[in-house]
């Protein structure tokens, strides 16, 4: 195969990461039945703060670490404002996006622009041998290997894992499952947690991986990015990693249309924000009408295979307040 | 415990209200300390800059404008119970239609002023209808709507300043040419702010109250932010109301991009909207979804926002920090609202 397209897919794959991360740590989160919306806001802060650690202790775990915590912070405050204090999840999530944001810009005003840290590349050995999949998929670090092992895991502990049985129930009907002697607040706590911390190492595989340093409004518009793709990858691990991939084949695009003379005219911010315009128009394309009516012109058999392909159902419980009473 | 008598409880409601106040300022302050600053004098400082000057007043008349136009608008979308995170986008349309209309029609001033603010109503509107019909008839969740329709404007507006409207001397991020004088909303002496700007926001903060406090239409989208369904089987059309809501919300929010762009840049810049959109949502919620707060929570942020690049200058900090403390001011409100309805609460089933 080209090496030029090798390459390109091998971009597509490293630049997908962050939001594969961000993805499926949302996921998590909503199968509980709690949406965390303050993912643009958390990537922002996590990926300036796993760039300041990172380059002050000289310890790339270190900033990892960091990101980490501050995202399951982060997602505290959304789990405790909205199990127990039962706010309107939205609202919390909403000012929480802004307040993360504005925090990056102020305590990484010094960071701007600065050279640092960063994951160095670890080719797999062996795996990176196999023709075409071997330099696509194995010819990165360790961040990225990392990447593809939490969407098998998210799925295997939700598709075929006691406790996974137990945290979809508590996202689908916390009255039966409270009833069969879950502590559904716990759980909700749990997994909100769990999934902004995996947030926050989104935020850290952009300063430290990918789009690397720190720069104001650095990572901004991606978490949104990530929160639709959930929605529309149907909650399913794999289906939301597909969207990822899909992104950055359209951030890819983007960039190499930009290098073509035909397109000498077109500013380059365009091809910067047309990926995430497009995307956004794309997803919601496929989850509306217009698409049922598309679907009709296969045969049923085929349009089955089609609608469990693109469409997912919502948790029942998402976003609603649990009570004993 | 509740309170007994009258006095302790204005006490009670009071500590209630400057809790997330006082909270949210220590947490500022802590912050500052954290990063080797003043913990206090950056308020002292944003304060001052904002207020030292009749100029400086007439510039923090002109930032509230926009944040009364869009929380205006938002309260509308809000009692519907709908999140209209495009507001952003209606701005940035608005701005546009404005500046074709600056930049191609010969009139005089004030028939080409008039048209300027329908140009905006109507670009800000098209682009809420377009939100508003991804919603309704396509089930686009509204905040997935919005936002796709935030990244189109931005991309469009940055085409229009790179491509056809690009000055002679050549395209940057600095804008369009000026608009002709003739396009100018009009200043008051030599200070920034534009009355006929104040005007017309102070009319649509009356108009979205009077709409939601006063009409059929108001009781109606109240009806739907409680219960949509509830609402729809009461007869209730809920589509026709849910986009117009975004209807009006993206024209107030279309008049503030207009505005910015005749009244305070003389020209089309990229960042034209400035966040604003994010901001009047901030300050929305703040008021607690009621638009009859909307202008006042609107002046506070308009004071942060004139006050803070003056960190810059004065303290080489951030001018950030303005949106950190009005995100804190926010989160805190909103904490200490739920706690004291959880504990009020359980007072009460205590009590039973």
């Amino acid at each position: 195969m080209d090496p030029f397209i090798i390459s390109t897919l091998a971009s597509i794959v490293s630049n997908a990461a962050p939001i594969v991360f961000a993805g499926v740590g949302e996921t998590l989160t909503e199968k509980a039945g709690v949406t965390n919306l303050s993912l643009d806001g958390t990537i922002l802060l996590t990926a300036m703060a796993a760039f300041a650690v990172a380059l002050n202790t000289g310890s790339l775990v270190a900033g990892f670490a960091a990101a980490a915590l501050i995202g399951a912070v982060i997602a505290f405050i959304i789990a405790f404002a909205s199990i127990t204090l039962e706010i309107e999840q939205v609202a919390v999530g909403f000012v929480l996006t802004i307040f993360a944001a504005d925090l990056s810009s102020f305590l990484g005003n010094p960071y701007v622009s600065r050279p640092g840290p960063y994951v160095g590349q670890h080719p797999f050995p062996l795996l990176n041998e196999i023709p075409i999949l071997g330099p696509i998929l194995f010819n990165h670090n360790l961040v990225i290997y990392a990447s593809y092992v939490v969407i098998f895991l998210a799925w295997w502990w939700m598709a075929k894992t006691q406790p996974g049985l137990k945290m979809r129930g508590v996202g689908e009907r916390p009255e039966s499952a409270f009833a069969r002697g879950v502590n559904v607040s716990s759980i909700r706590y749990l997994y909100t947690i769990l999934g902004g911390a995996l947030v926050g190492i989104a935020g850290a595989t952009y300063s430290l991986v990918v789009k690397l340093g720190w720069s104001h409004n650095h990572t901004a518009g991606n978490g949104w990015i990530a929160l639709a793709i959930v929605i529309f990858g149907g909650w399913n691990p794999w289906k939301v990693a597909g969207g990822a991939y899909l992104f950055g084949l359209l951030k890819s695009l983007g960039s190499v249309l930009q290098r073509n003379p035909a397109f000498v005219n077109v500013p380059t911010q365009i091809f910067s924000t047309a990926p995430f315009a497009l995307m956004i128009l794309f997803l919601a394309l496929t989850s509306s009408g217009l698409t049922d009516r598309f679907l009709e012109l296969f045969s049923p058999a085929t349009r089955r295979r089609l609608e469990r392909l693109i469409r997912g159902r919502a948790p029942a419980a998402l976003g609603k307040p649990f009570r004993r009473d | 415990m509740k309170p007994k008598t009258q006095n302790s409880k204005l006490w009670y409601s009071l500590l209630w209200s400057l809790g997330p106040i006082v909270t949210a300022l220590l947490f500022t302050a802590l912050l500052l300390l954290a990063v080797g600053a003043p913990p206090f004098r950056p308020f002292v400082e944003i304060f001052r800059g904002a207020l030292e000057s009749p100029q400086k007043w007439a510039d923090v008349a002109t930032a509230w404008v926009p944040l009364a136009l869009v929380g205006a608008g938002m309260s509308l979308t809000f009692a519907g119970g709908l999140w209209n995170i495009g507001a952003e986008g209606q701005i940035i349309l608005g701005a546009i239609f404005a500046a074709w209309v600056a930049r191609n029609v010969m009139l005089p001033q004030p028939l080409l002023l008039a048209l300027i603010v329908m140009a905006g109503l109507l670009g800000g509107a098209l682009w809420g209808l377009l939100t508003g019909a991804l919603r309704v008839y396509a089930h686009v969740h509204e905040i997935f709507a919005g936002l796709g329709m935030n990244f189109i404007a931005m991309a469009l507006i940055i085409w229009l300043i790179f491509n056809p409207w690009k000055p002679a001397r050549g395209a940057t991020m600095s804008g369009t040419e000026p608009f002709p004088v003739a396009a100018w909303i009009p200043r008051l002496g030599d200070t920034r702010m534009s009355p006929l700007a104040v005007i017309l926001a102070v009319i649509a903060v009356l108009v979205a109250y009077f709409l939601l406090k006063g009409t059929r239409f108001g009781l109606e989208l109240r009806a739907m932010g409680k219960n949509t369904r509830a609402a729809f089987m009461q007869g209730v059309p809920t589509n026709n109301r849910m986009l117009l809501a975004f209807v009006l919300c993206g024209a107030l929010a279309g008049l503030a991009g207009a505005l910015q762009s005749t009244a305070v840049y003389h020209r089309l810049i990229p960042r034209i909207s400035g966040g604003m959109g994010y901001t009047g949502m901030l300050v929305v919620i703040l008021a607690g979804f009621r638009p009859e707060l909307v202008p006042a929570v609107a002046l506070f942020f308009a004071v942060v926002g004139v006050g803070s690049p003056r960190l810059e200058m004065n303290m080489q900090l951030d001018a950030s920090l303005g949106g950190v403390l009005e995100g804190a001011i926010v989160l805190f409100v909103l904490l200490f609202a739920g706690l004291r309805k959880q504990l009020e609460g359980r007072q009460t089933r205590d009590a039973s």
